[in-house]
Parts: C-alpha cells; sequence; structure tokens
C-alpha cells in the first residue's frame, strides 16, 4: 500500500472510475431491487385515499372494523377513463397506464383554462381524467373523482366523492398539499372532513355552487345544504378548497359526466 | 479501549454536533414536528453517518488529495439514496413526508465533516464508532427538540393524542408557533444553555466586550 502515490494521475482516474462503478451499481442494484414493492405501495396508497374520501375507511386504518381490506374494498370500483368535455367513457385506454396529472402539463392532452374559468388556478387542464365508480346491484352507488387546486403554498390533490343521488357529497380528503400546519393544514382534520358528508353540490339551477362560510345560514334554508364551516386563520386555504370543489364538479370538470350518469345512462 | 469509548461518548454532550458545533441545524428544525419523523430521520442518519465513515476510512490511503471531497460526496450521495429508497419500499407513508430530507442528508454538515476530519485521519473501527457517535449525539438533540414540539404544538406524541386538542373536542389550545421551524431554534438555544451552565468548559470566551455606557454623564 505504501508504494503507491496516491497522488499520481493513474490513481486519480483509477481511483475515480473504481468510485463511480461501485457505487452507481450499489444503486441502481437498490432501485431495481425494490421497485416493485414501491410501486405497491403507492398503488395501496392510492386506493387508501379514494377508499377514504368515499368513507368506507377510516383515517389511518388499514383494514375496516369487519375486518375487509383495501384491496377488497377496492375491488367494488371500477375505474373508467373519461372524456372531460363530453362525460364519456374511453372504453379503450387502459386506466392503470394513464395519468391524467401528467397529461395536464402535456398541450397535446389538455385545454388551456382562461383566467375566468381557471378559478382552481390549474392554467391547463387535462382532456380525459379517471373516475371510481362503485355500483351495487348494477346500480350506481359512489362516483369518486379526482380534485386539485392551489391552496396558500401549492396545489392541494385529493379525491371527492359523490353519493348515489350525485347531488350529495359522500367525502373529501387530500393526500398531498403543502398549506401551514395547524391553520391550512386542518385540511386533514377529522373532524372537518365529517362536516363534508351530506352536503349538497348543485343549486336549483344545477351549477355547482359549494360554499365554506364563516357563518352559516338559517338552518332549513336551501344555502345551508350547500354550506360547510370555513376553516379559521385559513382563508386562502378555504377560498381554494371552494373553487376546487366547484371547478371539478363544474361544466369543466366532471359536470358532463355527472349530468349524464344523473340521467341515467351510465 | 479507553479511545474508543472516548470516541463514542464524546459527541455526546462534550462535543455534541449540534449543541457545541451547531452543525445539522437545518434537518432539527424540519423534521422534529413529528417524533415518528424524527425516529426515523435518526436513525437514516446514524446508519449514513456510520457507513460513510467506515467505507472512506477503509479507502482513505488510496483516496487522491484532489478529489477526496468528490470521492467522499459520491459514497455519502450512493448511501443516502440506498437509505432513501428502502424507506420507499418498506416505510411508505413516512417516506411520502420525510424523502425531501432524507435527500438533504447528503449536504448534512455532520456527515461530510467526521468523513473529512476523522474518518481520513483514522482506522475503519475508530472512524465507525467516530460517525456512529456523533450521529448518537445528533439524535438525542433532535428527540429531545421533537419531544417539546410535538405535544405542544399538536397535543400528540407518535401520533397518539396525549393532550385533546380544542379542534377535536378537547382542551388543549394547540401553540401553532411550535409547528412553525423558528421554535425548533427556540428549543436548540435552550439546550445549549443547560448544556453549557452544566458543563462551563463549552462556554466560549466572548469576542468583545461592550464598553460602559458613559454617554449619560454628558447629559448630567
Amino acid at each position: 500500500m505504501a508504494s503507491i502515490d496516491k497522488d499520481s494521475l493513474t490513481n486519480t482516474f483509477l481511483v475515480a472510475i473504481v468510485v463511480c462503478l461501485v457505487c452507481s451499481v450499489a444503486v441502481s442494484g437498490i432501485a431495481v431491487a425494490l421497485k416493485p414493492q414501491q410501486l405497491l405501495n403507492k398503488e395501496l396508497d392510492q386506493k387508501q385515499n379514494i377508499l377514504r374520501a368515499a368513507g368506507m375507511l377510516d383515517e389511518g386504518a388499514v383494514v375496516t372494523p369487519d375486518g375487509r381490506s383495501v384491496e377488497e374494498l377496492f375491488s367494488e370500483f371500477s375505474v373508467h377513463v373519461v372524456d372531460l368535455d363530453t362525460g364519456q367513457f374511453i372504453a379503450d385506454r387502459d386506466p392503470s397506464l394513464f395519468d391524467p396529472i401528467k397529461s395536464a402539463k402535456d398541450p397535446a392532452q389538455s385545454t388551456k383554462l382562461s383566467n375566468d374559468e381557471d378559478i382552481a388556478t390549474l392554467r391547463r387542464r387535462e382532456n380525459a381524467s379517471i373516475v371510481y365508480i362503485k355500483r351495487v346491484e348494477g346500480k350506481l352507488d359512489k362516483l369518486v373523482i379526482p380534485v386539485r387546486g392551489y391552496g396558500l403554498w401549492g396545489t392541494l390533490f385529493g379525491y371527492l366523492a359523490l353519493d348515489s343521488d350525485l347531488q350529495t357529497i359522500s367525502g373529501l380528503g387530500f393526500y398531498q398539499h403543502k398549506e401551514t400546519p395547524g391553520l391550512g393544514g386542518e385540511v386533514d382534520n377529522p373532524k372537518w372532513k365529517r362536516l363534508w358528508p351530506g352536503v349538497t353540490l348543485f343549486d336549483a339551477s344545477g351549477s355547482a355552487d359549494v360554499r365554506l362560510v364563516k357563518r352559516r345560514s338559517s338552518s332549513g334554508s336551501a344555502a345551508a345544504a350547500r354550506e360547510v364551516d370555513a376553516l379559521s386563520g385559513a382563508t386562502f386555504t378555504t377560498r381554494g378548497v371552494q373553487n376546487l370543489v366547484n371547478f371539478w364538479t363544474g361544466e369543466l370538470g366532471f359536470g358532463p359526466l355527472i349530468h349524464r350518469l344523473k340521467a341515467g345512462n351510465g | 479501549m479507553t479511545q474508543e469509548k472516548e470516541v463514542l461518548v464524546d459527541p455526546i454532550f462534550n462535543n455534541n454536533p449540534i449543541t457545541l458545533q451547531v452543525l445539522g441545524i437545518c434537518s432539527a428544525l424540519a423534521v422534529t414536528i413529528s417524533m415518528t419523523q424524527t425516529l426515523v430521520m435518526c436513525l437514516a442518519v446514524i446508519f449514513v453517518t456510520t457507513a460513510s465513515s467506515l467505507v472512506i476510512s477503509l479507502v482513505r490511503n488510496r483516496l487522491p488529495t484532489n478529489i477526496r471531497i468528490i470521492v467522499q460526496m459520491t459514497i455519502i450521495a450512493s448511501l443516502v439514496i440506498v437509505v432513501d429508497q428502502t424507506l420507499q419500499a418498506v416505510a411508505y407513508d413516512i417516506s411520502k413526508s420525510l424523502s425531501v430530507f432524507v435527500g438533504l442528508i447528503i449536504t448534512n454538515c455532520i456527515v461530510l465533516g467526521r468523513a473529512e476530519a476523522y474518518a481520513m485521519q483514522n482506522g475503519p473501527w475508530l472512524s465507525a464508532l467516530d460517525g456512529f457517535g456523533n450521529a448518537i449525539g445528533y439524535s438525542l438533540i433532535l428527540i429531545g427538540v421533537a419531544l417539546v414540539r410535538e405535544p405542544l404544538g399538536a397535543g400528540t406524541l407518535m401520533g397518539y393524542e396525549i393532550f385533546t386538542p380544542v379542534s377535536n373536542g378537547g382542551w388543549y389550545h394547540t401553540n401553532g408557533m411550535l409547528l412553525l421551524s423558528p421554535s425548533a431554534f427556540f428549543i436548540i438555544g435552550l439546550f445549549i444553555w443547560a448544556i453549557r451552565s452544566w458543563k462551563k468548559d463549552q462556554i466560549e470566551a466572548p469576542e468583545y466586550e461592550i464598553a460602559a455606557n458613559v454617554q449619560y454623564r454628558e447629559v448630567m
């Protein structure tokens, strides 16, 4: 060992090459070996988020109280790729190979939104997205749609679930956001999330009009049915949530699909 | 034996990387919001520091002086990626919130500091102990900070409610400031104060003294 001149040019190159080779083999070996497990985790996580939004799985739980697993619950859902403009299912596209959020960045697969349309601050909206539908004895029981929109610090990503009448919200949950812990971060608060089931989505004219308010309208009125308590100290997050719910259930979002399913030809 | 013990125990209080050398503060601010995150982060740092010190010490006699820092960084970065990938496979929920900070272990001054200052001059066994000891010193402070921040900030510990917060129908008014990064500075500051009042030799000589105020005489 001592006879080697460690600062010689040959040794410098030799060490650099050997270190690069050894490190890259170690890193890529680990990455490749763990890839299947990582993909499984990701998929399971997404399923859990969908089930939690639909109110079928408790927060933090991985099985229901009667012992049904995520896989078992999720198998009740059928997954469809849907054309957002027409509301028709695109049967020849495999949902497992399609990423709506990625396609929103591709000009060929998305539509630019004008400032007036873009209430959820998305800039571009994908032309096709994915929905999850649970049917019981052939009749629609739950519809889960992916939603996203800008809050205070970044985009909130989540799922919104609708009941069988496609008029009542059955749950809302976010799986990724950057809101301030303790203020906007309270979108994850289970108590606040419990306010969402039962809220009416559309007003008398049929347009999506959920409101997050400081003071509720008098109880029993039509307006009160469409209201949810705002998060205190989180004006921007609250506004963001209100806008993203109304955008994705509105005409530019999943509105056409919801109308079509309501008319009974789903 | 005494040297081994010294290398292992010294960084815990006498030469703690956070409270004496004031290194690795960035991750101490970021991950201490929750105890679970903190513990995983500590395990990651313990693994990376120990393994990198060991590997770098093994190759130290062949390392050309010119490219030694790059080689050290490459080894550290590879170890960090290994940790990050493993976390994504075995603890997905934690890795979602921790991934960013695990990646930043590469830039954690403690890891490179131990490699350059100790592992380059000492044998593999002592270097590994030194890396391990320093990571333990780092971990103890982090756990201490998380032990203050999580209960007071969110009313929970390891995700379990210990004070039921008002927002969940309980009595505890959560202190939102403890969930923000500055609070970790205050807590680390208090730790430094506590350790220096216990071990007086850590107190540094003041760099300058404030001159006595003589202006009031002119007024009088």
